[in-house]
């Protein structure tokens, strides 16, 4: 029997008379990579926030790590991790006080925070760095600090947020090798990304049009669903037919 | 006839310890459509810099439709449009303002030139009254574009005119630059999306300031040295793991629903010994055939060598 980790019912988030996402029901399992794809403007930041405990739904149900997001936000940030692009680590922090900071915020305690942190040196081999600023090292290894201090605490489901933008393939693929590694320690992953390609790598993949979940599967059920050879062909298809852009 | 040209451009920072640009040299034809390739840090913004007389490059020589950067500056600046990779138009100008402010500026008007930019102006021009730092991340892209056009540039660099927007958005922008080139505009542009380098008539792959190759894609995807197979099992994160330790693996890594092998020496029989080790290994539904690279498995190949 699969744990869910996260469950939705019926989700809805409306501005005024604009329905950001409309209705979604879906459950993700434990240790699962969830895909969360979409157009821009499709809904996909909105149902993450929600889902993160930091925007209130307008109606419908949904439990992440056990806990109700209409209840229980402040419990549920406690319980996930988070990761974007555009903000995830203190660049005027040295990578060790950016752990150190991740760690405190996440209520470890300073044990904790010690062997954690030295494991994770020890990890991603960052033995020659701990002293640098994050603004100073190289972005592909940014990106592998910030997934390793968002899932410091050990928490339940991780968020990364469109997490590999401009990094070279070879960068892009060692990330997605931790992100297997988390998978591998029981912490569902649930990930949003422009690179298509990426939805491959996925358990499964769902697509949002305009706040709907319009496809919901492994990458190979939707590919012969949409009888398309490539995920890309696949997105191509459904969001074409979006009515909504992000203006 | 080529419209760009560089020659051994180097450029450094932080007084000559960081190297953006390491010793560039390449053409790029009047009317081609040419694709800069390679990630955040490669040195594409820097070298657009020096190309549209932004920056100096510290060696070299490199000229825009016969002018040189550094000696003709001002020429250049007068026939290319650039887009940034930094949304850089005035956020408080309205739409229609910031159009007119850019045609006033190289001296010429809206209604002149309006036929090359009105496929792409007729989808923001609902939005004329909006504020431009209002606009979403699409509409800013498609104004910035009309704006560097405006003045029928001879040349147009786009730096990462595609970052950070989804596929649909990519490739209908992909269709305008298509169009544009028929206008006989010479194209430049940066991209770190590796399957967008199929669309170019050439590229450059670039990395660490380093050009690893100039060619057309069609002859980087030939150049690729080895065969290349894509291999899956039941569990694919172990076979990765598993593949790394195998003794004849040249590369591996996840490549979609498969992982990308190649071999170190490639005999008639590697292909069974392969899945024979993986049965060792206990592997389950391994699933083996030859693929064809892709520029990404091209570029990673480069990265290695």
């Amino acid at each position: 029997m699969k744990e869910t980790v996260i469950k939705t019912e019926n989700l809805t988030k409306r501005f005024g008379d604009f329905v950001a996402v409309d209705a979604i029901s879906f459950e993700v399992y434990k240790g699962e990579i969830f895909g969360f794809l979409g157009a821009n403007g499709a809904g996909k930041t909105t149902a993450m926030r929600m889902l993160s405990g930091l925007s209130k739904p307008t109606s419908g149900k949904a439990i992440v790590a056990g806990l109700d997001v209409f209840t229980q936000p402040e419990e549920i940030k406690k319980n996930i991790g988070y990761m974007s692009q555009r903000f995830s680590l203190y660049e005027d922090l040295t990578v060790i006080e950016n752990i150190k900071f991740f760690g405190g915020i996440y209520g470890l305690s300073d044990k904790q925070i010690k062997q954690k942190s030295e494991e994770l040196i020890e990890q991603l081999q960052f033995q020659n760095e701990i002293k640098k600023l994050v603004h100073d090292i190289p972005l592909g290894w940014k990106q592998k600090l910030a997934l390793s201090v968002a899932i410091l605490h050990e928490p339940k489901v991780v968020f990364l947020d469109e997490p590999t933008g401009g990094v070279d393939p070879a960068t892009r693929k060692q990330f997605w090798e931790m992100i297997y590694q988390t998978a591998d320690k029981g912490i569902t992953v649930f990930v949003t990304t422009h690179y298509l390609d990426e939805a491959e790598y996925c358990n499964r993949i769902s697509i949002m049009v305009d706040g709907r979940i319009d496809a919901l599967g492994t990458p190979r059920e939707l590919k012969e669903k949409f009888s398309a050879t490539s995920m890309d062909e696949v997105f191509y298809k459904l969001a074409r037919g979006a009515k909504r852009s992000d203006n | 006839m080529p419209d760009i040209t560089l020659d051994h451009i180097s450029k450094t920072y932080n007084k000559n310890t960081l190297l953006a640009l390491d010793d560039i040299s390449f053409e790029v034809n009047k009317g081609e459509l040419f694709g800069l390739i390679g990630p955040d840090g490669a040195g594409k913004t820097s070298l657009f810099r020096i190309l549209t007389t932004l920056l100096l490059p510290d060696k070299g020589f490199a000229t825009v439709n016969g002018f040189d950067v550094v000696k003709n500056y001002k020429s250049i600046r007068g026939i290319i449009g650039y887009m940034p990779g930094k949304f850089s138009l005035y956020q408080d100008l309205t739409v229609e303002e910031n159009l007119k402010f850019f045609a006033t500026v190289f001296k010429t008007t809206v209604e002149k030139n309006y036929d090359l930019i009105r496929d792409i102006y007729l989808q923001i021009e609902p939005f004329k009254k909006r504020r431009a730092g209002q606009l979403s991340g699409g509409m800013k892209q498609k104004l910035a574009l009309c704006c560097a056009l405006i003045h029928k540039p001879e040349v147009l660099f786009l730096d990462e005119p595609t970052t950070g927007v989804d596929a649909v958005s990519r490739r209908e922008f992909w269709e305008m630059l298509k169009s544009l080139q028929k206008e006989n505009i010479t194209i430049l542009v940066s991209t770190a999306y590796m399957d967008e380098a199929t669309l170019c008539d050439r590229i450059g792959l670039i990395q660490s300031g380093k050009m690893l190759s100039v060619d057309t894609p069609e002859n980087v995807l030939k150049a690729y040295p080895e065969n290349l197979f894509a291999i899956k099992s039941k569990n694919v994160h172990k076979l990765l793991t598993d593949l790394r330790n195998f003794e004849n693996t040249l590369q591996c890594y996840a490549s979609g629903e498969y992982l990308h092998l190649s071999f170190k020496t490639e005999n008639g029989n590697s292909q069974n010994e392969v899945v024979v080790f993986l049965k060792e290994k206990g592997h389950d539904e391994i699933e083996m055939k030859m693929c064809k690279p892709s520029i990404e498995d091209c570029f990673i190949r480069l990265l290695a060598s």
